[in-house]
């Protein structure tokens, strides 16, 4: 018991290690806020592109979308990290991290909008054309709306998870929650600043997660 | 087009490292596949001991699927490989990956079993005990057959996120196929290993994920 309070609760380093990971918090959040943010949009975007039925253009969102769907997460940002500089683009690990992540949300987000999109019946289509709506205003003000209701659930589980991913920025020496709590344990000897980490990680993504389920009830038994 | 050729499908490169990609393919493939059956069989009994409804053991099973769900499977990584030591329980990078993602993965299966088993009918619950059927052949005969079929799609799909998380081994110098691919890219200073890995994993997850998808959209539509 003596142990696990000396080496997994230690106040002394604790206090030592709270400033540093507390900043390593901060750009957690911060990564994670623009990875949902980045990745929903483009999805969004990118769902609505594939609306307009341009074959090239469907071509390639298809391919972005299944390529980044299949990939690990970790292969994504190690490749961007230590791929592209070989093509003269250097990107900083916030970038990497945030890019990375962003595109395999957005990838996944375009998924969940289009397949919402389609599962709705085509009769909604037809009716709005019949009383003179335009394609463009059916999709928005029609399809869009009652898409998104279809979306939601699958979406928050998605981009809960993948910004979760974030602490992956710590192989790409993003100085996130993870990353920081390491180097101060490397100094210590002394694994605490990892329960302080986990500690935050726990504050930050629990509520996100127990909102996720209540999200998931809501939408389910809502209708 | 030359200097992407000369970087990225570089044959001399590939020559020289292929067995280090092959070696890292070995680990990746063993990591899937003992850590998927592990994930999937504590996910179940997580589930089954939840649907037999004891009120004390469904809040103690909540919290536990929950905290997995949100714990960045990387920092439970960390926790086990750097900070178990210290209380004397020293763990390889095998056996920690398989550890941290197997815990990881049995909150997100515990989650989809449960759903699984709240989606089937009271009904079938009280019809089974009216013929007097013991609480296990009741789960296993009559109730978990249902219950898996109505999730097939959330099952597949996070059987395809867990070998997809096997990368973050490399955190923990395990020469799975990321860390292989790392280690010859420093070796040959040419980020052709590194394609090369990505191509593998898309090769190879490709036919899941379409498989994946196409699960999830009858799941959409049937809603």
């Amino acid at each position: 018991m003596d142990r696990i309070v000396e080496y997994y609760f230690n106040t002394k380093i604790f206090a030592i290690a709270f400033p540093e990971v507390l900043a390593g918090f901060r750009t957690t959040v911060i990564v994670s806020l623009l990875i949902i943010a980045f990745g929903v949009l483009f999805g969004l975007l990118l769902a609505l592109i594939r609306c307009a039925n341009i074959r090239p253009l469907n071509w390639i969102i298809t391919i972005y979308v299944d390529v980044l769907r299949t990939l690990p997460q970790l292969v994504v940002m190690v490749f961007l990290y230590f791929g592209l500089p070989y093509l003269g683009l250097t990107l900083s690990p916030f970038v990497t991290t945030v890019l990375a992540l962003g595109m395999v949300l957005s990838a996944f987000a375009s998924e969940i909008f289009w397949s919402a999109i389609m599962a709705l019946p085509r009769g909604q289509w037809d009716a709005a054309s019949a009383l003179g709506f335009s394609r463009v205003r059916t999709l928005l003000t029609i399809i869009l709306p009652q898409a998104i209701r279809l979306a939601v659930p699958l979406l928050t589980n998605r981009a809960i998870s993948i910004s979760k991913g974030t602490a992956l920025g710590t192989a790409v020496s993003l100085p996130e929650t993870l990353g920081q709590a390491q180097s101060v344990m490397a100094i210590v000897a002394n694994p605490s600043p990892l329960t302080l980490a986990a500690a935050f990680y726990l504050t930050f993504f629990l509520p996100l997660v127990v909102a996720s389920r209540w999200i998931e009830y809501r939408y389910s038994h809502g209708r | 087009m030359e200097m992407f050729l000369e970087n990225f499908a570089n044959i001399d490169s590939l020559l020289r490292i292929y067995p280090l990609l092959l070696q890292g393919l070995i680990y990746t493939f063993w990591l899937s596949v003992v850590a998927l059956p592990l994930g999937i069989l504590l996910g179940l009994a997580i589930a089954v001991l939840y649907s037999f409804k004891h009120r004390w053991l469904n809040i103690a099973l909540l919290v536990y699927i929950d905290l997995f769900r949100s714990f960045p499977v990387v920092v439970l990584l960390i926790l086990i490989y750097f900070g178990l030591p210290f209380l004397g329980f020293t763990l390889g990078g095998f056996a920690a990956a398989v550890l941290a993602i197997v815990l990881n993965n049995s909150g997100y299966y515990g989650e989809i079993f449960r759903a699984g088993i709240l989606s089937v009918p009271q009904g079938q619950f009280d019809a089974a005990r009216a013929l007097g059927f013991g609480p296990l052949r009741l789960v296993f005969h009559i109730v978990l057959p249902q219950a898996i079929r109505n999730v097939m799609a959330p099952l597949a799909s996070n059987s395809l996120e867990l070998v997809k998380t096997t990368p973050i081994a490399a955190l923990v110098a395990l020469p799975e196929l990321l860390r292989s691919a790392r280690v010859a890219q420093e070796q040959t200073y040419n980020p052709t290993p590194l394609m090369a890995a990505a191509v593998i994993f898309f090769v190879l997850l490709y036919p899941f994920a379409r498989w994946v998808a196409r699960l999830e959209r009858q799941a959409l539509k049937a809603r």
